[in-house]
C-alpha cells in the first residue's frame, strides 16, 4: 500500500517537474547560424550579472534589460567579435561590476595574492614551530620512568 | 600574556577591516559609471513630439545638458518629475529626455498630465542607446559637458539637493562668469 503511494507521488514529482521546464526558458534570442557560435554565446550569457536583479546571470533573468543585453551579444558575435571583444563592450558601458569573474588588475591584485602570501607566512610559522620544538630536550615518559 | 599578544592584534585588525568595508560598502545604485570622463555615446534618435525629426549626439556639444532617461513604466520617474520640472523652471541647463523602451502614446500623455521638462525628448523604442549609456534603472541622468564629455551621473531620482550639490557645481566652475548661459543647440523639441 505504502509502495503504490509512493509510486503515485514520485509520478506526481516528475510531472511537476516536466511542467516547470517550459518556464526555465526566458531565452527567446534566435539561434546564431553555427553550433560554433551558439556555444560561446551560451557560455558567454552565464559570465554577465544581470543588473538589475544582479544575482542571476544574462542567462537565467526574464528582465527586458537581460532580453536586450542577450541580443546585443548575440549581434555582437553575428558580427564576428571575439569574446573578449564582447567582455570588453559591455564593461565599457555598465563597468566590471557586469562580470562574475572580476579580472585582475594592478588595484585588486593584493586581493589575489593573499591566499598564497598568507599560505608562505602560515608555511613560516609552522617552520619556525618545528626548528623549536626540536631544539628542546627529549623528554619521553619512558624515560623518567626508568 | 605575550602569547596572546598577535592573535588578539590580528583579531583587532580582521574586526576594524570588516567594519570599515561594511561602513564602505557600495550599495547597488551606486557603481560608478565608467562612462564618466568619456564622450557621450554616439546616438541617433527619433523625436518624441516633432514626429519625424531626428536628434544626434552632436547637438549635445557646444552647451551644458542634463541627459536623462525615464519612461512611463518607471514608478521613481514619476517621483524625480517635480526636481526635473523645477531644474526647467531654473532654466540653467536644458534636460534632454531619452524615453527608453515605452510606448509613444503613454509617454506623451504622461507630459501632458504632468507637464513636460524637456527641451527635448528622444525616443529609444528598442533600448539600444540606452545600453550605449550603460543604463539599467531609470531613472538615470547624465550631465554632459559643452565638450560633449560625461561628468556626473545620478542613478534613481534626482533631488533638488543632488542637483545643486553634485550637478551644478560643474557647471559653475567651469563659468567665469557665474552664470551658465542656457545652451541652444538642442532647440526645437
Amino acid at each position: 500500500m505504502r509502495g503504490a503511494w509512493l509510486v503515485a507521488l514520485t509520478a506526481l514529482l516528475i510531472t511537476l517537474l516536466g511542467a516547470s521546464l517550459p518556464a526555465l526558458a526566458v531565452d527567446n534570442t534566435p539561434a546564431l547560424p553555427t553550433p560554433e557560435l551558439q556555444t560561446r554565446y551560451l557560455s558567454l550569457i552565464h559570465e554577465f550579472r544581470c543588473m538589475q536583479c544582479q544575482n542571476e546571470a544574462l542567462a537565467d533573468s526574464n528582465v527586458g534589460l537581460a532580453a536586450d543585453l542577450r541580443l546585443e551579444i548575440h549581434n555582437l558575435l553575428l558580427a564576428g567579435k571575439s569574446d573578449e571583444q564582447v567582455r570588453d563592450y559591455l564593461v565599457a558601458r555598465y563597468s566590471e561590476f557586469i562580470l562574475f569573474r572580476p579580472r585582475m588588475n594592478l588595484r585588486n591584485a593584493w586581493l589575489w595574492s593573499l591566499p598564497a602570501v598568507l599560505l608562505l607566512v602560515g608555511a613560516a610559522i609552522a617552520v619556525r614551530v618545528m626548528r623549536r620544538r626540536a631544539a628542546l630536550p627529549i623528554l619521553d615518559d619512558e624515560s623518567i620512568d626508568t | 600574556m605575550k602569547r596572546f599578544l598577535l592573535p588578539l592584534g590580528a583579531f583587532i585588525l580582521l574586526v576594524v577591516v570588516l567594519i570599515v568595508g561594511l561602513k564602505h560598502a557600495p550599495d547597488k545604485e551606486t557603481i560608478k559609471s565608467p562612462l564618466i570622463g568619456k564622450s557621450a555615446p554616439e546616438f541617433n534618435l527619433p523625436k518624441l513630439i516633432d514626429v519625424g525629426q531626428n536628434l544626434d549626439a552632436s547637438a549635445l556639444r557646444g552647451g551644458w545638458h542634463l541627459v536623462n532617461v525615464w519612461a512611463t513604466w518607471c514608478v521613481t520617474c514619476r517621483e524625480e518629475h517635480a526636481t526635473l520640472l523645477e531644474i526647467q523652471r531654473q532654466g540653467q541647463v536644458p534636460i534632454v529626455g531619452i524615453d527608453w523602451k515605452d510606448e509613444d502614446a503613454s509617454a506623451l500623455s504622461w507630459l501632458a498630465q504632468l507637464g513636460n521638462p524637456y527641451q527635448v525628448v528622444l525616443a529609444d523604442r528598442d533600448g539600444r542607446v540606452a545600453i550605449d549609456f550603460g543604463v539599467y534603472l531609470a531613472p538615470e541622468s547624465f550631465l554632459v559637458n559643452p565638450a560633449g564629455i560625461i561628468v556626473e551621473k545620478q542613478y534613481g531620482a534626482m533631488t533638488m539637493d543632488d542637483w545643486q550639490n553634485k550637478f551644478l557645481s560643474h557647471v559653475r566652475s567651469s563659468a567665469p562668469a557665474g552664470s551658465a548661459a542656457p545652451a541652444t543647440a538642442a532647440a526645437g523639441a
